[in-house]
This record gives C-alpha cells, structure tokens and sequence, in this order.
C-alpha cells in the first residue's frame, strides 16, 4: 500500500522528531527505522529527508554531529533538542486529536453501509 | 578486496560531480548524501544484488535530482546568492593569520594615498603633477602584487627598470608648458604603466595567453569595483558634506586637500584586492554587462555611420570629435575582448557570437570613416603630434578590428577554433602598451617638445 504524499509529508516531522527520542541518528538510519515502523508502508523518497532535517535543525528542534561511520567516513548525526522534544508535544496533541476524530469516522462510517453506498 | 568495487567508486564519483554543480546542495551535505548513498548500497548488496544493481538502487531511492536540489534550495536560499568571505573564519592550513592580507592591502592603500599627497605638495605646477600621478601609484599596486604572488627579485626588476625609464622622461623632458606632447604624455603614461602592471599581475608570465586574458579580466573587473566604490564614496562624502553644511561646516577645502588624495588611489588598490578575492566565489560582471551592450552598441554604431553618411563625409570635422569617436572603438574593443574572456572556447558559435561579428564589422566601418577624415586632415594641415597619435591608435585598431573580424567570420563558418580568436586578442594587447611607451618616450623629441 502507498502512503499519500501529502499525507507522508503531514507526518514526516513528528515521525522524525520521534524517532530521535529513541537516541542519536544518522540520515539513513532514520530512513530505515521509518520504513521499519511503518511495515515499509511509508517510502519516502530518499534525498528529501535531509533538507527535512536541515530545516529541523534552523528551527532549533534538532542539532548535529559530524562524526565517523564503521568505514571511517563523515557521517552526520542528528540528536533531537529540548525545543524539539516541546515541538513534538505539540505535534503528537494534534496528532491525537485528528486520530481520534478519524477513528470516531471511521466508526459511524463503518455502521451504517447502506447509506453510503446510496450516495455514491 | 577493493579491485571489484572500483567501478562502484567510480559511480559514486561521478554521482558526486554531477551534484556538485547543484548551488544548493553545498559539500557538506553531499557528504551526507553520499554517506547516505553507501548506507542502502551497502543494504542491497546484502539482499543479493550486485554493485551495479545496488547502485541504481540507491540512485533511484534517492529521488530526482531537480526535485531534490529545489528542496535543498528552499531550504537554503542563501546559497543561491554565492557568499564573498574577505576574512575567512579560520586558516586550518596554519597560513598566515587571516587580517593578515587586509592589514597589507590596507597599508599599501594607504602608501599610495601618502604618495600622491606628497606629489602634489611637492610638485606645485599642474601638468607636472598629472604627469606624475600615474607613476606615484603605480608602485603599491605593482608592490600589492609583487606581494601576493611572491615574486622573485628578476620580476621585481624587470617592473623596476622601465618604471624608472619612464619616471626619468616623464620629469626630465622639457615639455612646452601646455604643449600637446606633453598632453599626450600624460594621456599615454597610465597605459604604459598599466600594461607593466599586468606583468607584476602575471607573476612575470605575461607571455602566457591565459594569464593575458586572466589581466583583460580583472581590468574590466576593477574598473566596475573601482566605479561602485567611487559612487559609494560619493554618497558618503556628499551626505557628510551637507550634514555639516547644515551647522555651518565647509568641508570642501578637506575634500580636496585630503580626502581625494588618499581616497581616489586608495580606492585602486582596495578595488584590485577586492577583485583577487571574489575571483572565484562572485560570477565575472563585465562579461554580462557586455551581453547587455554589444547590441545597443551595434545600433549607436550604426546611427553614427546613418549619421556621418546624411552629412556627406567628415571633411570638417572637429579634433573633438575624432576624440570622442576614438573613445567609441575603445570601447568596442572592450565590449569584443570582455565577451570572448568569458566565452567557453569550446561550445559552438551561436547567436551572440553573430553579433559580435556584426559589431566588430560596424566598429570597422566607422573606423574607416575616421581614418578617412584623419588623412584628409593631415593633406589639409599637415603633421601634428595629436593627429600622428590618433592616426597610430586607429590604425592600431584597424589591425586589431580586421583580424578579429576575419577570425570571427571562420569560427561562424566552422573553419577555426575559437582559441584562435581568443589568443588574436591576448597576444595584441602589448601593442598598445608599446604605441603608448612610444607616444611618451619618442613624440614629445620628434615633435620638439611642443
């Protein structure tokens, strides 16, 4: 199943800053931990993570590292923020709220067939 | 271990040069992207697929590279505007200390201003002090350069003896007080001294083409940063000027006793450091001034040949008009020799390169027209130094004009490189150096000092 990109775009920050909590990343093991998350549901399209992380990173919700990987090359490491924790509070309250009001939908969407099948 | 991956690092350097010519995408964040690129090569590889699988993989998630580079630039707008650094924030390669350069550049700056104001108290008659200016400067620009470029003693002397030679003359010739030799000693002088500029500019390599065309550039260069420091100067000098006006203060005495003095040579010296530091960061400007003016300038040519027409031939004309139109083909040259330094000599002829040929051809016409009064001028009223120099400089121009012409005309015909062309230009540039040491040096005993 394909994500919307809207809808990939919509959650690509709380998905980031959340991942983060669990500890300091770099660019490609974030990627992979949100394919991981999401059963490989949510593919992102691979270069747009890291202006994602550059603007996290001007808004203060993020901050980097260079360091080394296994193969002695530069490798960036983003680690998420006091602000970004604050952020993604915020973001995980609205988050809440629109996944309570979908799933009531769903609810009453799921009840009742027949009608929507009169309207369509 | 590593002989089956080559071709894999050869991918991955390709790939890197291929982003690098992305503005937005600065070197950090390729390698980034580049770590980035590893991390899911090294992934496939380990579900089976070979490097070259693997890659395009990995190329592929990435994303097209226009969208990505547009996100990078949205994010990054600055970068688009590419960033002068005068000082640069640290020196990792345990240099010289970064205020190092600006505190020479700003001493020699000030040298030059310490030397012009000492040649005008010491020297109080007028032409003596024009005649002088040129060679009061010219030291610290030349010494800014021998500095930067480390030049050896032979260079520093190969400046030094016709820079005395022409100091010699200029001072010991007795020129008749307001005589036109001596006008054009002081007209031909700078240009001279320029040239010999341009060999301290080259390092002494001033046989080279290249570092010929690399002078035509930074000429051009300067003269643009030398105009927007002067205009900024003038505001600054002109608000103060009135400020103080307002309570009653007259800085026009300072104005000229100090303030020109030092600012107007000063301002030279800062110019070229400015131009020798945003060589590489900051896009050539004089180039895309001359895409702007070389068609404008077909249609004043074209008018002033319409012109010269409807009135039947220059028989009458003044000096000042063959002054002035002198200065046109001047700048003709300029327009020809700054649209061809930054011309790729490799791509094909295109447009603009047509146009160019139309203007060398309308500058020909028109230095024709020129030649054609100046020589019925000279049948009229016979020999005069002013005549004899502009007579020289136009056919200086001639030459120069006809085989740019006749080289442009092959390269649109795909008969010739375009090299060609380029190399015409640079290797007639001492030419005019040369007319001009002559109009110093030989004229004014020709002429008998008139």
């Amino acid at each position: 199943m394909r994500i919307d990109k809207d809808l990939v775009a919509a959650s690509a920050t709380p998905l980031v800053l959340g991942i983060l909590t669990e500890g300091d990343l770099y660019g490609y093991a974030i990627l992979k931990r949100v394919s991981e998350l999401s059963g490989g549901g949510m593919q992102w399209t691979d270069g747009m993570l890291y202006p994602l992380l550059h603007r996290l990173e001007r808004l203060g919700y993020v901050s980097s590292l260079w360091g080394t990987s296994e193969a002695g090359r530069r490798r960036k490491h983003y680690a998420i923020t006091p602000a970004g924790r604050d952020a993604l509070a915020d973001r995980q309250e609205q988050w809440s709220v629109v996944a309570s009001a979908l799933r009531q939908v769903w609810q009453t969407a799921q009840q009742p067939p027949a009608t929507a099948a009169g309207w369509a | 271990m590593m002989e089956p991956h080559a071709e894999l690092e050869a991918q991955i350097e390709q790939w890197r040069g291929y982003v690098q010519r992305r503005q937005a995408i600065s070197a950090a964040d390729i390698d980034e992207l580049e770590d980035h690129l590893r991390g899911q090569i090294a992934d496939r590889q380990a579900t089976g697929l070979d490097d070259e699988e693997a890659f395009l993989v990995a190329i592929k998630r990435l994303g097209n590279l226009d969208a990505v580079s547009r996100e990078f630039a949205r994010e990054h707008s600055d970068r688009l505007w590419k960033q002068l650094v005068l000082v640069p924030e640290s020196s990792d390669d345990g240099g010289a200390p970064p205020w190092r350069e600006l505190a020479v550049v700003l001493a020699f700056a000030v040298g030059a201003g310490i030397a012009v104001k000492a040649g005008l108290a010491w020297l109080d008659d007028g032409a003596a002090q024009a005649r002088n200016l040129g060679l009061l400067v010219f030291p610290f620009l030349a010494g800014y350069f021998v500095w930067t470029r480390r030049l050896t003693p032979r260079v520093a002397a190969m400046l030094l003896v016709p820079f005395a030679a022409l100091a010699v003359v200029v001072n010991v010739y007795p020129f008749a007080s307001g005589g036109s030799t001596e006008l054009l000693a002081i007209l031909h002088a700078p240009i001279a001294l320029w040239l010999l500029a341009g060999v301290a500019y080259a390092g002494g390599r001033w046989r080279s083409d290249s570092r010929r065309m690399d002078f035509a550039r930074f000429t051009g260069e300067l003269a643009i940063y030398y105009t927007l420091l002067a205009l900024g100067g003038a505001v600054l000098v002109g608000l103060t000027f009135a400020a103080l006006q307002v309570v009653g203060v007259d800085l026009e005495p300072i104005l000229a006793e100090w303030i020109l003095p030092f600012a107007m040579p000063g301002a030279l010296i800062v110019a070229a450091w400015l131009v020798e530091a945003k060589q590489n960061v900051v896009e050539n400007i004089a180039p895309v001034l001359t895409r702007v003016f070389t068609p404008l300038t077909v249609i004043m040519l074209l008018t002033l040949l319409g012109v010269f027409a409807a009135a039947g031939g220059l028989t009458d004309v003044n000096r000042d008009l063959l002054i002035l139109m002198d200065a046109i083909l001047v700048l003709v040259l300029c327009l020809l020799l700054y649209s061809i330094s930054a011309r790729d000599p490799l791509a094909p002829p295109r447009l603009p390169d047509a146009l160019q040929l139309v203007l060398v051809v309308a500058a020909l016409a028109v230095d024709a027209v020129m030649l054609t009064a100046m020589l019925t001028r000279i049948a009229e009223f016979g020999f005069s130094p002013n005549k004899v120099a502009a007579l020289g400089l136009n056919l200086l121009l001639l030459v120069h004009l006809v085989r740019a012409a006749w080289l442009a005309l092959g390269f649109l015909r795909r008969r010739r490189a375009f090299a060609q062309l380029e190399r015409w230009q640079t290797r007639y540039l001492p030419v005019y150096g040369a007319w001009a040491a002559i109009v110093v040096v030989i004229f004014p005993p020709l002429f008998g000092f008139v």
